[in-house]
Parts: C-alpha cells; structure tokens; sequence
C-alpha cells in the first residue's frame, strides 16, 4: 500500500506543494515509526520478564537485568517428574490430536470435494457453526458426560475430545487445500481402475502435502498450550500434560521459585514457537483465516 | 470399501442412489465425533440445567427435575447478573474495542513504517499470540502484580502504582487479553489491507482525498467484510476466554472479575452444583450460538 502512495503524485502539482507533500508523507512515515515502536515496546515487556527470569537465580515478579547470569532455574526444571514426563504427555496429547483430526478430515473432506451433493453446503455451514460453540462453556456438561461413560481420566477419550473441538476447523483447511487439487489428476487414476479411496491416498494426499502439514500443525499448537481441557479430564498427575503439570507447580511453588517458573515455561513454550515458524513461511494467512474467512 | 468391479456392477444396476450414498461414508467418522463430543454435550448442559444433579452425594446418583429454578436462582443471586456484566465489559472492551481497533491501527501503521521495524513489531505482537495460553497467563500475572514490571515502569516515571490485580483485576484482565489476542486481527487487517487495490487509492489520492478521507470512505468500507468477520470471530474467542482470567485472579476478589466462563466452572467444581453450573454454561452456549448463526449468515453472503 506504500508504493502506491508515493507513485501517485498528483500531476497538477506545482514544485512547492510537490515539497511540501513529501514533507508531510515524512512526518507520516515518522509518526508510524514512532507509533509503532511504542506498540512494540508495550508487546514485549511481559515477555521480557520470562527471559530475564529464567536466567536468574533469585528472580522476583520484577523485571531486571539478571546480576549473574545462572542456568540453575533449567537444571533444577530439568528432572522426570517436573519436565520430562509431562512434556511427553504433551506431546502424546497434542500428537494423538492431531492424527485424529487428520484422519476424520481427509475422510470427510474427500467426498466433501470431490462429490458435491445437496448435502454439501448444509453439512460445511453446520460445521462451520460448530466452530463457533464456546468450547469453555461446554466444558462443564463434558465433564457429565464423561463421568456417564467413565472416560474420566482417559487419554485416549481426551484425545478424541479435543480433536472434536478442532475438528471443525480442520475440515476447513482440508476441504479448501482438496479444493485446490484439479480433479483431473485423479480421473487419470481412476481410469486406471484405482477406486476413490486409493486415488485419494496415492493421488490427492502427495500433491496436498503442505496443506495437510499446515493442519496438523495447526491442531498441534492448539493442542499443545490447551490447558482447560486436560485439567478438568485428567486427573492422575503420571496423565496430565506440561500445561497442567506447571500450573499445579505454580500453585506449590511459584511463590518462591519464580526462575523455574520462568524455565519451566519457556522450555514448554519452545515447540510450538518453532512450529510455528515453520507455516508462517508463506502461509500465515491460511493460519489466520483458518476460521473460514476466505471460505 | 467396495472394490472397484463391484462399484460398477452395483452402479449400473441401479443408478446412482445406493453408490452416491456409499460415497459419503468416509464423513461417518467426522459426524459420529461431531455427535458425541460436541452435540451430546450441548444437549445433555440443557437437559442438565433443569436438574439438580452434583458432583457428588445423592444427587449425584439420582438427580431429581427441578424445572426453571437454576434459570430463576441466576435472577435472585447476585452473582450471574455480576458475571453477565462482567462478561459483557471483557468482551467489548478487550475484544471489540482493544483487540479489534488496536489491530486495525497495527495493520496500517504496518503499511506506512518501516520495514524491518514493522516486521520485528508483528513478530512481538505474535509471539504473545502463539504462546500457549498458560505461559502468557503466567506472564500477564507477573507484569501487573504488585512488584512487577508495570509498577517498575511506574516508578520509574515517579509515580505510585497499585496492586492491579485486586484493586483493578477487570482492567488487568481486560489489559492482558487486548495483549494476548492482537495478533489475530493484526492478522486479519494485514491480509485484508493487501487485498484493497491500489488503482483505487491512487485514484482518490489524485482527486485530493486526504488521509483521513482515505481512511474512512475508502479502506474500511473495502475491508468491511474483513472487518465484521474479525468482530464475529474474537467476539467467539473472548467469550470462552477461562485460563487467563483463572491464572491471574482467579475470577477475584469477591468475584470482581468473574466472567460466564468462570462462574459455570466455579458453581459446577468448587461448590459441586453441576446442575447450576450447566445452567449457567447453557446461557453461554446460547449467545454462542447467536453469533455463531450471525456468522455462517454474514460468510454465506460474502460468498454470493
């Protein structure tokens, strides 16, 4: 949008206004500048804390530079019961969420795209109104309901749960990034007698890799830092993941172990951060409008 | 599945119907989780909102129909309506108001700064967006407790802070949810921004239409769609907001900062009332829902 502001100069404009236009349009660019810088700033002083925190063996609940720079807080984090085994029930739970969310929207979105019936249309609104259900507010009947069908503490049942909550979304990005897929790559396939389903597995899924990437990493993420779930489903410790493992810790220690706080989160945090910028390479928008914005 | 010699026999026999039917079997497995976990749900908070049935006890075994009092006790406590409006103040000051206006002011600033300033600022904001909702709770926490970064800040410029989070745990919550949840429409705005052609903005530009002008009678009736679907989208999102407000304040003090959210959690695990908790959840899921229709409506005509 900037380029277009500097190449329209208006052609009926003499040399003082043309000067005093490109003065104006600096004291813009500054403005912005400035502005932005504030906004920045703002940003990234709660994060700031985190760092300098972790870092520091007698850190507080105030920011400062630390006065020895330590990795005390990762060692003492860096054991099975606090670190290790949590994280792998992370990424159990967030892995699991995702191949099953997979695995149910490429299902669905193959004849979703490739045989588009009157049923079509109805079934993606439902679904994309599915997306807009509060998942807090039913957290209260899940946990009903799982006391009904003695799924409480159930990883497995927490798995499909949270891949439900996802699902709608995924099925989306899925149906769109099939969408993409020109049909007749696959009527090559069929004429060669392969039925749907293996069309879809040999055809379709290479040449939409990179979507079908973007999903699971998109459910991952989700997955990874969702804390309200596993806390209400889960209940032995051995079971729950980082997000609700750090919480209990806070509660028990947080009053005097800020630095390992600090660590503990950032080693936590760490993952999604890099998956994270692995589709923001190009793909930041389907990551944002994943919602449907672009339908 | 059929094998494909078997498709074509039973297609031929009889046209189309039963082969059309079987073809939507792969969605089977989407439907039946859609049905269990998340339809179920909804209608067992409904059916559950007209019994007394807890956690624990008698009643947890056998919950007896009490029709609309759950409905009629939220009406005779003073804790819904406070929570109601609670909720209302959070989402239209961090969402509709922080989020929405602090995000569209990003997304062109973006567009007039510069570059490698604008890129390091949009990584900022992302990165309290892509953290895990735990660890951006934590830290919101440390910046407005009483000796944190905030009052630092204070201090620093010579005045005297206040301890945030009990004496103003709205505006902390509210602070740290416009934090949290920026990126997402700095997202939206950017994207949508690109979209608006620029023989258009020239065009206004030499029939001398200021910046302002620009701003207001061009950009943002472009980018209206974007823009209604942005306020449906973090309107949903804010409405469930629980990790943030609970890691922070604990919906505290006295209830000061409690949301819907919160108050269904509370009511259904800390005083074992799972049938007024799921009335409370069930109000919620209804204003969900009201949105949620206004949203397929709004996506339905972008689209035609």
């Amino acid at each position: 949008m900037s380029a277009p502001l500097r190449a329209g100069r208006p052609v009926w404009s003499g040399t003082t206004t043309a000067a005093s236009a490109l003065r104006g349009r600096r004291r813009i660019r500054w403005t912005a500048n400035a502005a932005l810088g504030v906004v920045g700033a703002a940003f990234v002083l709660p994060l700031l804390w985190l760092v300098f925190a972790s870092l520091d063996a007698e850190a507080g609940h105030a920011t400062r530079i630390p006065r020895q720079l330590s990795l005390a807080n990762f060692a003492a984090v860096l054991t099975p019961d606090l670190l290790f085994v949590p994280l792998a029930n992370s990424v159990l739970l967030a892995a699991g969420t995702a191949v099953v969310n997979l695995l149910a929207a490429v299902l669905a979105a193959y004849p979703l795209s490739r045989h588009p019936s009157r049923f079509t249309k109805p079934f993606m609104y439902s679904v994309l109104f599915g997306t807009s259900l509060p998942v807090t507010a039913i957290m209260v009947p899940v946990y009903g309901l799982f006391v009904q069908l003695n799924f409480l503490d159930s990883v497995p049942a927490t798995i499909f749960f949270m891949a439900t909550t996802t699902l709608p979304m995924a099925i989306w990005m899925t149906k769109n990034f099939m969408d993409s897929v020109p049909i007749e790559v696959e009527e090559a396939a069929w004429v060669d007698g392969a039925s749907g389903l293996v069309a879809l597995r040999t055809v379709v899924l290479p040449l939409m890799r990179q979507g079908l990437g973007v999903v699971f990493i998109f459910v991952f993420i989700q997955a990874w830092g969702n804390f309200f779930v596993p806390f209400i489903l889960l209940l032995s410790p051995s079971k729950q993941p980082a997000a609700v493992s750090i919480f209990s810790f806070f509660g028990q220690h947080g009053a005097i172990a800020y630095g390992e706080l600090a660590a503990f989160s950032i080693l936590y945090s760490l993952p999604v951060l890099l998956l994270y910028m692995i589709v923001s390479r190009g793909s930041v928008q389907a990551f944002a409008m994943s919602g449907g914005m672009k339908g | 599945m059929l094998s494909p010699e078997r498709r074509v026999s039973l297609g031929s026999r009889r046209p189309g119907v039963i082969r059309r039917r079987l073809r939507l079997l792969p969605v089977l497995p989407s439907v039946l989780l859609l049905a269990l976990f998340l339809l179920a749900p909804v209608a067992w908070s409904f059916y559950a909102s007209f019994t007394d049935v807890a956690l624990s006890g008698k009643a947890a075994r056998d919950p007896s129909w009490l029709g609309l009092d759950n409905y009629a006790r939220m009406f005779s406590e003073p804790g819904f309506p406070l929570a109601l409006w609670l909720t209302v103040v959070f989402v239209g000051a961090s969402a509709i108001a922080g989020q929405n206006i602090l995000g569209l002011v990003l997304a062109l600033l973006m567009a007039r700064g510069n570059r490698v300033l604008s890129r390091a600022v949009g990584v900022a904001v992302v990165a309290a967006w892509v953290l895990p909702e735990i660890v951006a709770a934590f830290a919101a926490y440390a910046y407005f407790s009483r000796d944190g970064t905030l009052n630092q800040l204070l201090g620093l410029a010579g005045a005297h802070g206040a301890d945030w989070l009990y004496a103003f745990p709205m505006a902390a919550v509210v602070l740290a949810n416009i934090w949290r949840g920026t990126a997402f429409s700095m997202l939206v705005y950017r994207a949508a921004l690109a979209d608006v052609p620029a023989d258009i903005m020239e065009a206004a530009l030499m029939d001398g239409a200021g910046g302002r002008q620009r701003l207001f009678f061009i950009t943002l009736p472009m980018i209206r769609n974007s823009i209604a679907g942005n306020l449906m989208l973090i309107t949903l999102q804010t409405l469930a907001v629980f990790t943030l407000i609970w890691v922070m304040t604990t919906g505290g003090p006295a209830g000061a900062s409690t949301t819907l959210p919160v108050l269904a959690y509370q009511e259904a695990f800390k005083f074992g009332d799972i049938g007024y908790g799921t009335a409370v959840a069930s109000v919620l899921i209804v204003v969900g829902m009201v949105f949620g229709v206004v949203y397929v409506r709004l996506l339905r005509e972008a689209k035609q």
